[in-house]
């Protein structure tokens, strides 16, 4: 065996080196080549895009909410207001030790184990820049006492932000309405950019009605934000434009005294004036704080609002359907009257009871021997039911139904708050298209007496009532009466006027009236509880709505009968009867005495409100 | 013309001084040192903005490239053959410190590197990227060329030690740059090319085979096998922010100091690893291009160098440094424009950090030695 002879040949191994340099040069040029065709593509070809990405990444805009448009009473008393609430927060990135700071903060400011509960658990989902509130709501002398030891805790800032707040709570809680928290349902139904920085929305009532006016629009505030979610400069910032201040119909202190008049009684009062159409009241009870809701209602106080027997949260003002009772008979008396049915003379017998002819069903009045010899004007004094009777027979429904429509009944009151209700007028063809069964006579009958399937609402009660006092002419309802936008200029908002009716013969409103008038001051008049003699001219008239029975012999023993079984009763009314200046309609439920507190408002509104309201 | 020696003018005997500071007798390459102290130079321009501006950290860097620029001219007085005799000596202590720093090793970044010896503290892997192909040309010096298909076996064998022993810690980016320093090192060797291409090409053809075979968790498992230590956040948000640094600079970039990316932290490591993002950012296609062409006239002054060798362990070492040197910047820089995965390998004299500056350097170094210890020939 002989090993191979291995002979280093330098000048070869030189030249192989050279080679294979050049070789090597070449690929590295080529890989250069790469490199720049690479960074080409992206430098040059797809600039823009990393541009734009690069831009994203940097560029942040931040909404600044608006301050939402305060709420004022006619007389300027403050109905929703903003006040700014403070709360102690701290920024993660800026402080040393949380566990230290917040052991030094409880020393001097009262922090609970929910408190910090709550702060750790944000903690989690904060930017390190961005501060976490540890609690919010801090008082007065709780902020003055961090002002004063603020320099030993850097890194911990106050933060305030404005609230909603209704001063006067309850008494105006079924107009206002509330705020709540933006939900998705929400922010489906409003332009999302708007909202990018609200925490409220209007929910109900007034704030929710006049929400595009009351929120403001949106600012913004464009900031360069490093990666960590701080920001490092400010760059342009558009200030947003907040909402519009809202002046209100309605005066509060006739709205509070209703409330008051009302007490523990479930019911609702409406106050117009029926020459605008302006509501100067609309009350419900029982009612709500609404300054509950701001923050979130908490389960518990809500299941005890929602199962409250009086129902806190059911507008009866614009949502209550009531059969009107008594109180539709001047309606049906002056389609009597202008239809040519019956003339102010026309007169029947009332022996106590009224039966269709060649029937059995007897339709009692509600005074057991009758009325005797009345006229429709008696008929309307002493609420006698079977004139009535027989007048809606002889009318017909259409003829009834056409008259109670142009007086707004079973029609939308247009009225400036969300989910009122429209009552019910009903027909032959309505009866067949939701119960199946044809119209009976008895149907009719009873309508005239404002029983059986005819429901209204305690403000359409009151619009009917200001059109009989302005002798037809017809305001749509409106509780807005002016706002003011931010820059201070006033846009008033002008009465709307429905079409008026006008009578064939105009003389029937006086004859309507008149007998309105001696509801009140007749000696036979139903509206004891008024008084017979009040120092001004007042028409009116009272209802008796049975809910319990179907008949009216069957309420003989009203005070032994459970409370919620118990009669509905219904006053309208209007003051003065020349001029009128208010028009109301109260509903009591389950108690007597809608007169009587009809009496206590119209003395409470002549001493004390009725000036302001004088044309000047 | 007066005879030279009986000149006494004042120009020839300036001349005679200045021949005392010749740059030979200093071992000193001007060309390649001014070549790095620009590219260094450029490279603290990107670090000053890379590090917002941060003295504490120039300082430092200042500091790392006073130590380099010295151990550097160090290592160029030491003449080659001395290098030569070293080789296994240092070879071997280095694989022990490798293997010792398993054991002993102090944990850095979730990996064990470091062995500290009182107040110093060094990565054998580090140092391994000159042991290795200081141990290879040794041992290929004295053999014929190209080496016979034994000697490949032995010089694979060699190799692979020190690279597992690195990829173990984990460091993958240093494993792979101590490959690659054995591989360019046989390339220079003349390893013939159908065996570069035949591993080459087997390589690409099988890899898109295993990949086609893997689930989807198990490619994001290779994935993050790539890069363990580094990519703790996952997914592929370093190279996005990378690429959309260098994408937005566009053909001039958004001016020194003005890159959002990097001044914002948007972007990831960009002070080391992807600190050419910054470069990409603020100076554009331009200012990166101008890079390239500084450490591709850097490379070629090395090879130059190279073919002025006079023996075989001189020019094979001088090739596989030069060469490493260069590739470690192209993986740098193809991981940071996003066509390489991303891999732990800094940009060689730019990114910020002592140990891996300090080893080019000495690299550096010994191939100016090795220029500069030439002996020489009378025509």
């Amino acid at each position: 065996m002989t090993k191979p002879l291995t002979i280093k040949n330098y000048q070869q191994e030189s030249h192989l080196f050279t080679q294979r340099t050049i070789a090597v040069f070449c690929l590295v040029l080529l890989l250069t080549a790469t490199l720049i065709l690479r960074l080409s593509y992206l430098q040059v070809i797809h600039h823009k895009m990393y541009s734009t990405l690069s831009q994203k990444n940097v560029l942040n805009i931040i909404p600044i909410a608006p301050n939402r448009g305060l709420i004022y009473d006619r007389n300027g008393v403050m109905l929703a207001q903003n006040i700014a609430v403070f709360s102690l927060n701290i920024i993660p990135a800026k402080v040393k030790s949380i566990k230290n700071t917040l052991q030094a903060l409880k020393k001097i400011i009262a922090i609970f184990p929910h408190d910090i509960k709550n702060f750790n658990r944000s903690l989690k989902q904060h930017h390190p820049f961005d501060p976490v509130p540890l609690k919010i709501n801090l008082s007065e002398q709780e902020l003055a006492k961090f002002y004063v030891n603020r320099y030993r805790f850097p890194g911990v800032v106050i933060q305030s932000k404005m609230l909603r707040k209704y001063p006067l709570g309850e008494e105006v809680s079924q107009i206002v309405g509330y705020v709540g928290r933006i939900n998705a349902n929400d922010l489906s139904k409003v332009n999302q950019v708007d909202y990018s920085a609200s925490n409220y929305i209007g929910k109900t009532g007034i704030e929710k009605y006049y929400e595009d006016s009351l929120h403001g629009r949106v600012g913004v505030e464009e900031v360069e934000m490093n990666a960590a979610g701080r920001i490092v400069r400010h760059m342009k910032r558009t200030l947003p434009q907040p909402g519009n201040d809202l002046y209100l119909t309605i005066d509060s202190r006739l709205q509070s005294f209703c409330e008051k008049v009302l007490g523990a009684d479930n019911g609702a009062i409406v106050i117009i004036q029926p020459s605008t159409g302006q509501i100067l009241a609309l009350v419900s009870t029982p009612s709500y704080d609404p300054n509950l809701f701001i923050n979130g209602i908490s389960h518990k106080d809500y299941e005890t609002l929602l199962k409250s027997p009086g129902h806190p949260l059911f507008n009866r003002a614009i949502r209550g359907q009531y059969a009107p009772g008594s109180t539709i008979k001047p309606f049906i008396a002056i389609a009597g009257l202008d239809s040519g049915a019956i003339t102010a003379d026309s007169k029947i017998y009332d022996p106590g009871w009224f039966r269709l002819p060649e029937t059995k069903h007897v339709y009692h009045d509600w005074k057991p021997y009758g009325h005797g010899w009345v006229n429709v004007t008696k008929a309307m004094i002493v609420s006698c039911d079977t004139f009535f009777y027989r007048l809606a027979v002889t009318l017909g429904m259409n003829v009834i139904d056409q008259m109670l429509s142009r007086f707004g009944f079973g029609n939308d009151t247009k009225i400036d708050m969300p989910e009122a209700l429209s009552g019910l007028l009903p027909s032959p063809e309505w009866k067949r298209n939701t119960l199946g069964h044809s119209w009976y006579t008895g149907d009719t009958i009873l309508t005239g007496i404002g029983q059986g399937y005819l429901l209204v609402t305690p403000l359409q009660l009151a619009i009917g009532a200001a059109i009989i006092a302005q002798r037809g002419a017809y305001f749509q309802p409106h509780l807005l009466l002016k706002f003011q936008r931010p820059d201070e200029t006033v846009m008033a908002i002008p009465n709307i006027e429905e079409i008026p009716i006008v009578l064939q013969h105009p003389q029937v409103w006086d004859i309507v009236i008149h007998a309105m008038q001696g509801v009140i001051t007749h000696s036979q008049g139903t509206a004891v509880g008024f008084g017979r003699h009040p120092p001004y001219t007042v028409a009116g008239k009272t209802g008796t709505a049975q809910v319990f029975g179907k008949q009216r012999d069957e309420e003989r023993s009203r005070m032994n009968i459970p409370k919620k079984l118990r009669n509905n009763h219904l006053f309208i009314g209007f003051l003065p009867v020349n001029q009128p200046k208010i028009v109301m309609a109260v509903v009591v439920e389950h108690a007597s005495a809608a007169d009587s507190l009809a009496r206590r408002i119209s003395d409470f509104y002549l001493k004390n409100c009725s000036q302001q309201d004088d044309p000047k | 013309m007066n005879h030279p020696y009986l000149d006494n003018s004042y120009e020839t005997r300036l001349k005679r001084k200045m021949s005392l500071v010749r740059w030979k007798n200093w071992h000193i390459d001007p060309l390649l040192s001014i070549l790095l102290i620009s590219l260094t130079l450029v490279g603290l321009f990107i670090l000053y903005s890379a590090s917002n501006e941060n003295p504490e950290i120039i300082g430092k860097q200042v500091w790392h490239l006073l130590l380099a620029f010295t151990l550097m001219i160090t290592a160029a007085q030491i003449p080659p053959r001395r290098y030569q005799q070293w080789a296994p000596s240092f070879f071997i202590m280095t694989l022990i410190l490798l293997i010792a720093v398993l054991i002993i090793g102090k944990v850095g970044q979730g990996a064990r590197r470091w062995i500290v010896f009182g107040p110093l503290r060094f990565q054998p892997s580090e140092m391994m990227r000159l042991a290795l192909p200081m141990m290879l040309a040794w041992f290929l010096a004295e053999k014929p060329l190209p080496p016979s298909l034994k000697q490949l076996a032995l010089c694979a064998l060699i190799l692979i030690a020190p690279v597992l022993l690195t990829a173990k810690q984990p460091d993958l980016g240093t494993a792979i740059l101590i490959a690659l320093s054995g591989v360019s090192l046989l390339l220079f060797a003349g390893i013939s090319w159908k065996i570069v291409i035949s591993f080459l090409s087997t390589g690409i053809l099988t890899a898109p085979l295993l990949w086609h075979f893997m689930h989807h968790y198990q490619k994001e498992r290779f994935l993050a096998f790539l890069n363990p230590d580094r990519d703790p956040l996952g997914s592929g948000y370093h190279i996005i922010q990378s690429k959309i640094a260098v994408g937005s600079g566009g053909w001039t970039g958004k001016g020194w100091l003005h890159g959002t990316q990097s001044h914002l932290s948007f972007l990831p490591a960009h002070t080391t690893d992807f600190i050419f993002a910054v470069a990409g950012e603020e100076f554009g296609l331009f200012g990166c291009s101008l890079v390239l062409l500084l450490f591709l006239t850097l490379f070629g002054r090395c090879l130059y160098l190279g073919t002025q060798a006079q023996n075989g362990f001189s020019r094979l070492l001088i090739g596989s440094l030069s060469l490493t040197f260069i590739l470690s910047a192209f993986i740098n820089i193809g991981m940071v424009i996003g066509i390489l995965p991303v891999v732990g390998v800094p940009l060689p004299l730019i990114s910020y950090g002592g140990s891996a500056m300090l080893v080019n350097m000495i690299g550096f170094g010994i191939i100016m030695s090795i220029h500069t210890h030439k002996k020489l020939y009378s025509s």
